[in-house]
Order: C-alpha cells, then structure tokens, then sequence
C-alpha cells in the first residue's frame, strides 16, 4: 500500500477549494442542487433588502446593520456548501493526479510500422502523443509511457508507483498477465506493447473528469434523495408564503428578513450543501484504497450487494499449500523420516518443498548436506520428485498412487496405516504426499491450503451486514467444501470454470441478488460484466479491466470486502446526515417562530423555550447555526460515517440514536450558546 | 379510577376486542377464504351478472384506479342532481326546498369523498329521499372505495412480484356486503332500540316543561347514524349531529357510535397483518398509531377535565371540567375522547361542540387530522400512513448501509417523487387555503359578496384564525367535522373547500395505489441480515418521528396564531 495523505484539509487544496466556492455561486451550477439554489435566491433577495435598508429611512425591515448579517449569514451558508463540494472534489482530484503524475511526459519509445529509414523503427517520442493501437517498446530501465497490452516478450516489472508493492511481478504476451500499466518500470527484459488508451482516455483520466463536476452524473439513489429534498424545499415554501397572509391577518409585521431566514433554516441546506461532496468522498475513498471506479453508481451499488464471488487462492488461503505434518509408517523413526523428507526437498524450488523444509525447521536442514546428490525433478510421467544421494540412497515424494507404483514395482508392500493416513489427510481438505526411501513407503507429508489469518472474521463480518460469500476454486469438492467450512464462506463452486461463475452470477441474479466478483483474465469478462460490481484486476487483462466497473491498483482480491464496506459507509452517511439536518427543523422552529409573532403577540413568550434574547438574536442564532454546522460536518462527509456490521435494525437504532436525537438536541445547545454571543451585539 | 375514564378505557378496551377478530374476518373476505357470510355469495353474483362484471378479472394499479375514478365521478353527478332537484322527489314529508347548485357541489362531493363536511342542516337541507339515496348511499359506497383500494394494496404488498392486484368491483361489493352492511344492522338495531328514530313520519310536534311548542324532525335516520359512523363518515342526519338527542341518546349509544367508528380503521391494520402474513409488521404499525393517538388524546383529556382558567378566576367551581358546548349524559371525558377519535379517524361526528373546547384540545384535534393517519379513515388512513412508510424506509434505508427497499422491493426515484407529492399535498391545500380566506379577511376582499368575509367569522382573533384552519384541516383530511362559528354556507367556502376535497381525497389514493403496484412490478429482493426490518420498534419509531416532523411541524407557525396563541393568553 502506498502510503497515504490523510489530512483532511491540505492548505494547498483548501485554497483552490475557497476560489471555487465563488466560482460555484454561478446559479447556472448552482441549480443542479435545488436546496441550495432557492437559498441563493434567499441571499440576492437580502442583499437588495440590505440595499433598501442602507439607503432609506423606512425602519419597518428592521436596521440596516441586522439586514446586512442576514445577508452575510446566507452568502457565507452558501459558499460553505459549495466549499464542501470543491474541497471533495479537490482532494479526489490530486488522489488521481498524483497517480496520474507518474506518467506524464515520460518518453515512449514508439515503433513505427513503416519508418523514415527501416520498417519498425523505433522513434523516441512524448507520451502525450501515443494513440490507442500504437505500439512502443520498453527496455530495463524504462519508465512505461502508457497503459497498455504486451504483444511481445516478457519482462519484469516494478510496479511499486502504483501499487506501492515492491517485489516486482512478471508480465508477458498472451494470456492473463498481459497488461501493463503507465508509470511503472521495467526491470529486465524487452517487450513491445500495444497501447490501450491514449493519451486522456486511460481509467485514470476518466475517474478525474468524474469528480469533476461536468460529467459527473447523479446516481439514482442520490436523484431520489434530492427528489425528497426538494419536496421538504416546497412544503417550507408553502409554510413561508402562507406565513404572510397569516401574519396580515394577525396584524404582525414580519420582515423580509425574517421570512428568508425561517425558510433558510428549515429547508434541508445541512445535507442540501452535503450531498455532491458525500458522492465524491466516496469515490475518493474507493481510490485511497487504490480502487479506480468507473462510475459513482458503481460504488452506490457496492453497498447494496449481498453475495461476493471469492477466489479461493489468494483471498481465502494463501497462494499455495504448505506442508502441516510428518506421519512416518508404523515403526519408522520419525527424526528419520523428517530426515529423509527434507534432504528430498532441499533442492526443491516449489512452494511445496520450501513448506516442507520450514516444517521441519532450521536445525534439521542445516545439519544436512546435499554434497554431490543427484536431482530428480518432477515429470508428468513419474509424478513424482527427489533426489538420489552421493551414497546411492534414492528419496522419492509424490501422489499416492505414484509412489505405490513405484513401492509395488520394487516389490514393497505398500504399509496399511500409511494407506489410512492418505485417506484421512484427503478427507480433510489436505494433499497427502507420500515419501519413499529406496522404493519403500517410509511415510506421509500431510499439505493443507493455509486459510488467511483473520480472514474466517472477515465472513463473519460480511454475514452480519447481510452479505454472503462464495468461494471459487478449481479444487474438487470434497477438499472444496473442507476449505469453505473451514474459512466459514458460506457456499463455494467446486472445479470452478468460467462458465461456472457466469452461471452462478445468473441465478443469483435472477432470485434478485446483487453480485460482486473479483476478475483478471479474459475468460473472466463475461462474469465481470454480468456482475454488478465487476473489479477487474489492473494487472488483468485489458478485456477484464474493459469490462468491469472498477479495477483495483493494488491487484488484491480481499479488497471486495473493503469496496462493499465503502459502499455502504456511502449510502449511511446519506442517510444519517439527511436525518440529521431534517431532524434539527424541531429546534429552529422554537427559535424563529417566536421570534417572528412575540411582538405582536406577547403570549407566544411561553413557546420561546430557549429564552433566547430578542427576536433579531433568535433569528440569527437559527440562521449561524444553519451555516455552521455545513463546515463542522464536513470532515464527517468527507470521511464518511463509520459502518459497523451489526444488523440492520440495531445500526437503524444506533444511528436513530446519534443523528435523529442527536439531530435534535444538537440545535437547542448551539443556538442558545450562540444566541447569548449574538445578544452582545444586538 | 372515576367512571368517566373507565368509561372510555372500557370503551377502547371493546373497541379492540371487536377489531381484532373483525381484522382476521375481512382478510379472509379478500383472501377469498370460507366466512359466516358466504350466504352472501348468491346475492354478490346476481348482483355481477346483472352488471355484467367478471370478477376473477385480475386488475393491474392502473385498471383499479380507472374503475375507481370511473365510478366516483358517476356517483357525484348523480348526488348533485339529486340534491338539486330534491324538492321535486318523493319522501319530503317536511316540505325542505332543494339546494342551491354551489351548497349541492359542496355537499354531493363532500360525502362522495367520506368527509361529509356539512354546510347545511339535516333537518331542513336535504330530504328523506335525498337522506336515504344520495347521503347514506354515498356513505356506504365512499367507505367500500377507500377499503377496496386498500385492498389492491394489501395484495400488491403480498406477492413476491405481480401485477395482479385483484378486482376493484370484487372489492367494493365485498366490502359492503360483507362488512359495512352485517355490522351496521345490528349497529342500527342497538340504536334504534335507544330511541333513535328509524320512521318516515315527518316533523312532531312537543310542548316542553316550559310550556313552549316545538317541532322535532324526525326519520329514518338509525341506519344512516350507523353507517355514518362504521364507514368514518360523520355527516349527521340532525344538523347537531351526535349531540342531538335522537341521534346520541344515551352513554351506551354514545359507546356504541365511538366503537363504531374505530373498528374498521383498526381491524384493518389488523387485516393487513393477516393478508401478507406479516402480523409483527401490522402490530408495529398498530403501535405507531395507538401511541400518536394517545398522545393527542392524554393533552384533551387534561384539558378538558381541568376545566376554564378564566372561569376558574372567577372563583367559580367547575368540579365536571369544561362544560361548555358539552352534553351533560356524556360530561367532559368521554367528549374529549370522541374529540380525538373523530378526528383522527376521519370520522368528524361530534359528541360535543369543538368550537367551546379547551384551545389545547383544539389544537389536538387539529393536529390529529394534519396528521391523518393515527388509523385514519376507513382504508384511506393505512394509505396514508403508507406513504410515511415509504420516506421513513428511504431515509432508514440509508442509513443502515443500502440504497433503500420495501418487502423486498427497491424504492426509487419515481416512488420517492410520488409520496413527495403526496406528502405535500396535505400541507399545501390547508396551508393555501388558510393563507387565502386569511388575505381575503386582512385586505377587504368581496366587497360585493353576499356573505363578505368580514362576516364569516364569530370570533375575533386567534380563535377566528383556529376557525378558518380548522375548516380547511377538516376538508383536506376529509374528515368533515367542523369547528363551528365560521359562516360556511356561502360561495367562497363551499366551491373552495369543494376543491380541497376533491384534491385530497383522490390524489392520496390514487399515490399510495401507484407506488404499492410499480413496487409489486419489480424484481424481488429476497431479506438478508444486511436488510432494513420494517417490523421493529425502531423502525416504528423512525415512522413516528417521520410522521411528527413532516406532518405536524409544518403547520407549526400556523398553530402557533392560532391554538397556540390562545392557549398561552388563557393560562
């Protein structure tokens, strides 16, 4: 993981944030959000007020001084909202430039078909100015210029600028480990590659104009939440005007300010102001997870998935299996067979015999010597591998029936408890790997799939939020369903082919599921279009990444879970802020309402719960508190509430309990506390 | 305890006991499920051939709504003719005249839409004829329209995904034959056995103990009084309404009426529970609304019980509470208990006159019809609250982690700008329609009226203010009580409340109908553990504060000129 900037607030971005907020004020922008609009219009109606006040002698609308707060109050309301916006959409911005960075202006060596001199030139030229189909050539050393697919050769590549892994990974032509990324470097080796996004076309380049406000597009969730502010718009509206026939016949003069600012505070500005930064935030976030999304629906839709495609290797179990147990046949010595087994696996490169060797631990191996053994390496025809030793002794591992071929050949019987031994270490998931020493069957090695740590609390942490998960392998079923029981998923599909997981994408789709699946090969497009969050793998192949709805920098497919985890943290802070903001209307209506009539009618005092001062302090303690609490919410927008995976309802009761009561006592406190700085003044 | 609250906890007490069962009973009528009255199968399918109606016709939301339209604009032809010419017909043994075309515009669309807002009175307005055949009729059919579109609701909610919502005129005729017509015979029977009249004999003549002569109207009102209130009607058959002694003779008929008008909207949440096999669901939304009642019930009852502080200064004792424009058999509690139900049921009979009440209970009343769904009208109050459900579910829906569904259905965009609508649609036609008689008064409107508007108000003040939003409150929850001391009977208030009828009466069924049959038409969600339970207290709660925030707190500064301001310049 690279590491990552945290601070909410860089100066740097603060200040580009502040000159958009002006920027922002175009109503022509401002009218995507409605809440917002209507309290534009609020703030050009009191600053004509103000005007009128500054330059007449009438006093009925109150003093010039008060007028000129309101106004104030309303712009700064405003400018917070779209403060909250641009500084959201700041931070996602630098996230993908600084990844971006990385590749720009780089030279590419670019291979031109028919060239001044040769066919297949090569003719150094700027990065900007390759084109989807070109092909350019890297060589160790180089700083690849573009995304793009290997046609040719294979190399070595470090991909640490974007993934923030350092070993470097192996990328070659054909099959899944094709792609390469802009911005990383080649190690050794030469390949060709053939560009698969030009210059401003790249899913980098996309997720920026995303944040960006022009082509970002409302996601359906967030067109019905503004639908459903908007009607609270209408209906304080309706409230307002009605107010003033009420008050003509009440015989209560209220100023215009005091219209504005009653509207102002009831409308839902808090969420209103919040909303579009709350989409961007997430995102953002997604990317600060290295996870690149295609669209913001995308991440909406992350929230609501309920079952996630897992595959087996490297999400649930640890890249291959491990050696867990030594069984030596009855009467065999078992400091011997330990023996036996490393000195047969000392030369041995796979995963398998280096678990062997680790098994048994440090002291075994050192004390042995390999001094002008013989290797025998594993072939398909013996299924087996060994070593035969300077003193003529010949150590054999491998497949059960291998192994007993080779005993029964040589005329050993194979030992009884060893065939029991094979038969229980298969039933529990694991691979027996039989060992004989000059043809006879000295033992058993027992290798199991090591199921990640901490990874069967992660299902756990899914089943509680409603998802399930599915485990995808290639292994039969019987060590299938040992491996899914174990790690606790709750299905898998056993001898998984693409095919397979297309089907099973269906039919969770067809009983009304959301499906999300984690992708790299070509083979896997079809599943990761089907689903409904596809993560293409960014070491995938072009097709994969095509096809799903985001790709994941750092090629780790646990990040499922976190991207659900975003989802959701996404929709709730929707939620609880929308309820928040509604939910502080109880407060301002028993400061404004008061205020509006105590002169008039003296007995409504007994509704002025808060004492507050006088009628112009109530109405601009409601209105500060209106503005303020839009930047004291942002970080919690931006950061996003935090999701805890216990059950529906209790999450409903926990975040009823914060934001809904929250929301309503909140308000009281501020604006009484405000109310009492504020009376110092008027 | 004293008798006059274990009155009315006995009252509410038997009121259960009959809904519940009855819930269980009419989810079997529609359910298509053996009954008792299965007797009526005959009569129902002379009745279909006759019309030459299908009735296993399977009808989508959109089909439903157009025979309901159909029918009801049918109807108020029908009625208006009828009380125009009313003059002309037989059964008017008292000679009353017909109405004028604007009291009959009124009235015609008042009882077709169950409110039954009277700007008339039963002894002179309307006829015998027109009592019986447009009045009790339309009292019949408006309780059988809002139950049958609850019922295509009711199976919307029950399939996993569907069209098919039933049969509107299935429905309809159901709901009159085997429920509203069985119970208001032996509703009628109980009453008509208490003395009130059930003859065609015109007006008698008395001599009272003061020797005067009065004439006393009579007819067959028992059925009428029945159905008026089992179906949430109200409008009475006496221009007194409940409080007239042979509409409301006694305590056990004024028990009697308040279990009447009660059960249906009760047993319906029950019914709900029953027909989509969800019974915790119904029981949480029981709770909801037996909690918003008590709450408007608990303030009237203190209110009314504590009696009139500016009397209190007086230095006279009021040890019954406040008796002023209350009936002496009933006394102050149960009067604030039918207060609250008829409000907040849709009912709008009066025991007692609203107008005399406590300004804390009028503003109860108030907010019990502003609100509209603590039960509600017969159907219409669960279809109301069903759009609470739907906001409630969008908001909470977010804020567990999931873009929000309902019974396994995603609520969208188009749901979420259909309940917007409707939820404001409440708001809009009291607020506007305050705000207009308001200026009208404030600025000299209708110089040339006949009735001017300086004239249309009794009370001066806060109260005259409560008058005019109590009108408007009443029309747009089509409840149909009215506050009294507001001259109503006139154009300005008959074609403007006229309009505020139609337009809540039809949009919120047509809205909840709407979203309950794009909801069914879509893909299922099956539940899961990350799922939002609409079953629990919590999200009762949630619904309640919904409900308080959206419903009540709009007419805030509305209340506060009005009871708010009376009540702070009495105490």
């Amino acid at each position: 993981m690279k590491t990552k900037d945290n601070k909410l607030f860089p100066a740097d971005l603060v200040k580009v944030a502040l000159s958009q907020s002006f920027v922002k004020l175009n109503p022509r922008l401002l009218i995507r959000n409605p809440v917002m609009f209507t309290v534009e219009l609020g703030t050009l109606v009191m600053l004509i007020v103000t005007l009128y006040t500054a330059f007449s002698n009438d006093a009925s609308q109150g003093s010039f001084g008060y007028n000129l707060t309101v106004f104030i109050v309303l712009l700064l309301t405003v400018l917070f909202g779209n403060f909250a916006e641009a500084i959201a959409e700041a931070r996602g911005k630098a996230q993908a430039e600084s990844l971006r960075k990385t590749r720009e202006d780089t030279p590419a060596k670019k291979v031109l078909a028919v060239g001044e001199i040769f066919t297949d030139e090569i003719k150094v030229v700027p990065s900007s100015q390759l084109h989807k189909g070109d092909l350019f050539v890297c060589e160790p050393g180089d700083v690849i210029p573009a995304d793009g697919e290997i046609v040719k050769g294979l190399a070595s590549i470090d991909e640490s600028a974007i993934t923030g892994e350092s070993a470097p990974v192996i990328r070659e032509a054909g099959g899944d480990k094709s792609s390469v990324v802009g911005g990383t470097k080649v190690l050794s080796d030469r390949i060709v590659v053939r560009v698969s996004a030009g210059a401003g076309e790249s899913f980098l380049d996309k997720m920026i104009a995303l944040v960006e406000g022009a082509s970002r597009q409302k996601t359906p969730n967030e067109i019905a939440l503004t639908i459903l502010l908007a009607s609270f718009t209408l209906v304080f509206i309706i409230v307002c005007v009605t107010l003033k026939p009420f008050a003509d016949f009440a015989q209560t003069p209220i100023t215009i300010a005091a219209f504005i600012s009653l509207f102002v505070c009831l409308i839902p500005t808090t969420i209103g102001g919040l909303l579009s930064a709350i989409g961007i935030a997430g995102m953002d976030r997604a990317l600060r997870a290295n996870v690149i999304t295609k669209s913001g629906k995308a991440v909406e839709t992350a929230g609501d998935v309920d079952v996630l495609l897992l595959d087996k290797t490297g999400t649930i179990t640890i890249g291959n299996r491990k050696a867990t147990n030594f069984y030596p046949t009855n009467g065999y010595d078992t400091a011997e067979f330990i023996r036996y087994s490393v000195l047969g696996s000392l030369a041995d490169e796979t995963p398998e015999g280096k678990s062997i060797v680790e098994l048994a631990g440090r002291e075994v191996s050192s004390s042995l010597s390999l001094n002008g053994a013989q290797l025998v390496p594993f072939t398909a025809e013996t299924r087996s591998s060994g070593i035969n030793m300077s003193n003529g002794t010949r150590i054999r591992k491998g497949a059960f029936d291998a192994i007993r071929n080779l005993s029964a050949k040589a005329g050993n019987d194979f030992p009884a408890d060893t065939a029991e031994m094979v038969k229980k270490i298969s039933g529990n998931g694991g691979t027996p790997l039989v060992v004989s020493v000059n043809d006879k069957v000295t033992g058993v090695i027992e290798l199991q799939d090591i199921i990640k740590p901490g990874i069967s609390e992660r299902f756990e942490r899914l089943r509680r939020m409603g998802v399930k998960t599915v485990m995808v392998t290639g292994d039969n079923p019987l060590t299938a369903k040992f491996i899914a029981d174990k790690a606790g998923v709750d299905d898998f599909i056993a001898e998984a082919k693409p095919e397979d997981k297309m089907a099973y994408i269906r039919k969770e789709q067809q009983s009304g599921r959301l499906v999300a699946m984690m992708g790299d090969g070509t083979n896997d497009a079809p599943a990761l279009a089907q689903a409904d969050v596809g993560v293409a793998m960014n070491s995938g192949t072009q097709a994969a990444k095509e096809a799903g709805n985001m790709v994941d920098l750092d090629n780790d497919p646990t990040k499922l879970i976190e991207i659900v985890e975003i989802g959701k943290q996404l929709l709730m802070t929707r939620g609880t802020l929308t309820t928040f903001s509604i939910a502080n209307d109880v407060a301002k209506y028993f400061a404004i309402v008061p205020a509006l009539f105590i002169l008039s009618v003296p007995a409504l005092q007994g509704i002025n719960i808060m004492n507050l001062h006088s009628p112009e302090t109530a109405i601009l303690s409601a209105v500060i508190f209106n503005a303020i609490i839009i930047p004291l919410l942002i970080p919690l927008a931006l950061r996003g509430v935090a999701y805890k995976p216990i059950g529906a309802s209790a999450l409903l009761r926990r975040n009823l309990v914060i934001y809904g009561l929250g929301g309503v006592v909140v308000p009281f406190i501020g604006i009484k506390l405000i109310d009492m700085v504020v009376a110092l003044f008027f | 305890m004293n008798t006059e609250l274990l009155g009315i906890i006995a009252t509410y007490a038997i009121t259960l006991l009959i809904a519940f069962p009855l819930g269980r009973y009419i989810a079997k009528v529609f359910a298509g499920q053996r009954t008792l009255l299965d007797f009526m199968g005959p009569l129902e399918r002379g009745i279909f051939r006759f019309c030459g109606i299908d009735p296993r016709e399977e009808m989508n939301w959109k089909q439903h709504l157009k025979a309901l339209l159909t029918i009801n604009m049918l109807w108020f032809v029908y009625a208006f003719f009828l009380l125009i010419f009313q003059d002309k017909l037989p059964l008017n043994p008292d000679q009353n005249v017909g109405q004028t075309p604007d009291l009959a515009f009124n009235t015609a669309i008042s009882f077709l839409v169950n409110c039954n807002l009277q700007h008339y009175s039963g002894e002179s307005g309307v006829t015998y004829f027109t009592q019986l055949f447009v009045i009790t009729f339309l009292q019949f059919v408006s309780a059988a329209t809002g139950i049958a579109a609850l019922v295509a609701v009711f199976k919307a909610l029950r399939q996993k995904t569907t069209s098919q919502l039933g049969n509107f005129w299935d429905h309809l005729l159901k709901t009159t034959t085997r429920i509203l017509l069985p119970i208001c015979i032996v509703i009628a029977g109980i009453l008509a056995f208490r003395g009130t009249p059930a003859s065609f004999a015109g007006k008698d003549t008395i001599v009272t103990l003061q020797g005067d002569t009065v004439q006393v109207s009579r007819g067959p009102a028992a059925g009428m009084i029945a159905i008026k209130h089992l179906g949430t009607n109200g409008g009475g058959w006496f221009g007194a309404n409940s409080i007239h002694p042979l509409e409301n003779p006694d305590y056990l008929t004024n028990m009697t009426e308040a279990i009447a008008q009660l059960i249906i909207p009760i047993a319906m949440v029950f019914a709900l529970g029953f027909f989509i096999q969800r019974k915790k669901f119904a029981y949480v939304i029981f709770g909801v609304m037996t909690a918003g009642m008590l709450a408007l019930l608990i303030p009237t009852i203190i209110s009314e019980v504590g009696g009139n502080p500016a009397i209190s200064q007086m230095g006279i004792s009021q040890a019954t509470g406040a008796m002023e424009g209350k009936e002496v058999r009933f006394g102050p509690t149960a009067t604030a208990y039918w207060s609250t139900i008829t409000t907040i049921v849709s009912t709008g009979s009066v025991n007692g006159f609203h107008d005399s009440t406590m300004p804390m209970t009028g503003m109860m009343q108030l907010i019990a019809m502003m609100t509209n769904c603590f039960y509600g009208g017969c159907g219409v109050g669960i279809l109301n609250y069903f759009i609470f459900i739907i906001i409630a579910v969008f908001i909470s829906g977010l804020m567990v982690g999931r873009t929000p569904e309902f019974m396994g259905h995603k609520v969208e965009a188009r749901e979420m700008k259909i309940a917007a609508i409707i939820a404001l649609l409440h708001p809009f036609l009291i607020l506007a329609g305050t705000a207009l008689s308001s200026f009208a008064i404030a600025h000299g409107w209708g110089a040339g009226w006949a009735t001017q508007p300086g004239a249309w108000l009794n009370n001066p003040g806060y109260h005259g203010f409560s008058e005019m939003l109590y009108e408007y409150t009443s029309a747009a929850a089509n409840n149909g009580s009215g506050f009294e001391g507001l001259t109503d009977n006139n154009i300005f208030w008959n074609v403007s409340t006229g309009f505020v009828l139609i337009l809540s009466r039809f949009l919120p069924i047509i809205g909840p109908v709407a979203i309950a049959g794009i909801l069914a038409s879509k893909k299922h969600v099956p539940e899961s553990a990350g799922t939002l339970r609409t079953d629990t207290a919590t999200f009762g709660i949630m619904t309640f504060a919904v409900i308080v925030i959206i419903a009540a707190l709009a007419f805030f500064p509305a209340l506060a000129l009005g009871p708010i301001a009376e009540y702070f310049s009495l105490y």
